[in-house]
């Protein structure tokens, strides 16, 4: 077995080009959790609800827990090949080394649109959540919302320019108070009271159960994924986790728990608060469906507090995707994918600043220019490719490399099932998708056939073949 | 095997693919919106002078669309719009042709690419 190191100083944390200066080692299990946590809160708190309008709200939460599956695969997945691919890029790296250098390629982008688009998506939100402050507060006219968006956008890509512990110790903050304004709304609400609000029976009789039937609880899993969507970002963060094969598993893992509770109780207040075709409806409905459950209420302190919740969970959210989506692209240019003048490293405070700032302009075209459900499909569409490399990234993984081959931080357990019902819900979401958002579908598939035919042909050139293998492993089996 | 040395590329280059880059993927994305093709296919019933019995509205959801500050016409378009779920075999079978395609395409060139790092990291081995 090879004694591969993956907290040596040495071997990881430098780039394959000679990058003289590494990125830091700060971050602790709890920063991994709020990276993951971080990023994906904001599912509930927005987004999850465009479920209930493909399918109501049984649907929504039969895709809940179908995405809850997925994801826990994803997550046992993802935390097996992390705890032994510790490098910045997360996926990436891992199928750099593992598939090869296109579906790198490929997986990289993957990661950059997932994350970019769902930073446009928070900041939508965010926009909307200060126009309806503006409502509350007694404003005449209708809030231009753009310079919002675009401050916030600023504001993060800033935050992210000058550091990554600042930046994450700012995102456990905001996380945990977001997670706990649910807990609080659910208590609030004491559904275990008679005099309960909370009006379940009523609100999901009739038509109202299954509008659309079965065929609409296969289509909410489209949206069903945006309760838990890029809770895999953890693994962008290894090079600067000072543990990855301890941290990088337990903070994964605790966060897609943390998950699956939150996203029940989302669902759970929502749909007995609000009539399913409002809930439904994401963009002239609930923009922001547990924000809409508070005012419900009629309680000023829920609505203060889950006003704040909404808008830090958006914050923390495009906060992590920033942090991700620029160390997936800064990956890119360090390996030469994309032109080396992304894979620099800033001298004093040691980010990935170039890649940082390149992405704010596309953030903001998005955030600027489309609906929020278009959005958050590219977004999903973006990462459901991601979940699809998943389980062929493991099986070859295992393949290539046995257990008794090279040391693992984390061995998941029951291979191949996990992959193998990864890529069952995978051809599910599809469908899903498909329904409804066919022409998206198709579109952005399109999209990374092009790139792909343009790096293989084209681009691939530049890269340095050797230099895309950096870790001490053997030589893979069957090469 | 020859190490291969990769050609260096000019400053200019590195602009080109970084537009092309940029062209392709707000091409792709942005393209179907501004078409009007890309989103559902939700759409409204039409009904003159909708009431919310008509609407199918129970007690409770009538209290919580007037919180929320609707009327019977005002909510009528959000509760009567529905996805159009149909679709034709020939589409879905585009749909599996492409993603699957994909896929395979990626991964056959991928190996060869693959082939190639490991034969010159692992050189000798």
């Amino acid at each position: 077995m090879a004694d591969t190191d993956i907290t040596s100083k040495t071997m990881d944390g430098m780039g394959p080009h000679g990058t003289k200066v590494g990125l830091l080692r700060v971050l602790g299990p709890a920063h991994v959790w709020a990276l993951g946590v971080g990023i994906v809160l904001v599912g509930e708190y927005m987004g999850w609800n465009f479920a209930v309008g493909k399918g109501g709200a049984y649907a929504a939460l039969i895709a809940c827990w179908f995405a809850g599956i997925l994801y826990s695969c994803v997550a046992m997945i993802d935390s097996e090949v992390t705890s032994t691919v510790a490098a910045a890029g997360g996926q990436y790296t891992q199928a750099k080394h593992i598939v090869g250098p296109l579906m790198a390629f490929n997986v990289g982008l993957y990661l950059v649109f997932a994350y970019t688009m769902l930073e446009a998506g928070n900041a939508i939100t965010l926009g909307y959540l200060i126009s309806v402050a503006a409502d509350m507060t007694g404003a005449t006219e209708a809030l231009d919302q753009r310079p919002f968006i675009i401050l916030a956008i600023m504001f993060l890509a800033w935050l992210n320019y000058r550091g990554v512990l600042a930046t994450l110790t700012f995102n456990l903050v905001i996380t945990a108070f977001a997670f706990c304004a649910i807990i609080l709304l659910f208590f609030a609400s004491a559904p275990w009271s008679e005099g309960t609000m909370l009006a379940h029976a009523d609100l999901m009789s009739g038509q109202a159960a299954l509008p659309y039937g079965w065929l609409g609880v296969l289509a909410a899993m489209h949206f069903g994924l945006w309760f838990y969507l890029g809770i895999e970002g953890t693994t962008q963060a290894a090079e600067e986790v000072r543990s990855p094969a301890r941290s990088l598993p337990f903070g994964t893992l605790a966060g897609i728990m943390t998950l699956l509770i939150a996203a029940t109780l989302t669902w759970y207040i929502c749909v007995g608060y609000l009539p399913w075709e409002y809930l439904g409806d994401g963009v002239n409905g609930a923009v922001a469906p547990l924000f809409s459950a508070a005012q419900m209420t009629g309680s000023d302190g829920l609505i203060l507090i889950l006003g704040f919740g909404t808008l830090f969970a958006t914050l923390a959210s495009a906060n992590g995707c920033i942090n991700d989506a620029s160390r997936a692209w800064f990956s890119m240019g360090r390996d030469h994918y994309l032109p080396q003048w992304f894979g620099a490293v800033h001298p004093t405070y040691r980010t990935p600043y170039r890649a940082i700032l390149f992405l704010v302009p596309i953030a903001l075209i998005f955030a600027l220019g489309a609906p929020l459900d278009q959005v958050i499909t590219f977004s999903i569409l973006s990462g459901l490719l991601g979940y699809t490399f998943m389980p062929i990234n493991v099986i070859l993984f295992r393949r290539k490399w046995p257990l008794d081959t090279i040391k693992r931080g984390y061995v998941h357990p029951f291979h191949p099932i996990p992959a193998l019902v990864l890529l069952a819900l995978c051809s599910v979401t599809y469908f899903a998708v498909f329904l409804g958002y066919g022409t998206q579908l198709i579109a952005m598939v399109s999209f990374y056939i092009v790139v792909s035919l343009w790096f293989h042909f084209w681009r691939y050139r530049f890269v340095k073949r050797a230099d895309q293998f950096t870790m001490p492993w053997p030589k893979p089996r069957g090469y | 095997m020859a190490r291969y040395i990769p050609p260096k590329q000019s400053k200019i280059g590195q602009v080109i693919d970084v537009i092309v880059l940029l062209v392709l993927s707000i091409g792709a994305l942005y393209i179907p919106l501004w078409l009007g093709l890309a989103g559902s296919s939700k759409l409204p019933l039409p009904a003159d002078n909708p009431t919310w019995e008509s609407l199918g509205q129970n007690a409770v959801m009538v209290e919580r669309w007037e919180a929320l500050g609707y009327d019977p016409a005002s909510a009528h378009d959000m509760i009567t719009a529905r996805f159009d779920y149909s679709f034709t075999w020939g589409a879905l079978a585009l749909m599996v042709v492409v993603i699957v395609g994909y896929f395979l395409m990626m991964l056959r060139l991928s190996e060869k690419e693959y082939r190639e790092v490991i034969a010159e990291k692992f050189e000798g081995k």
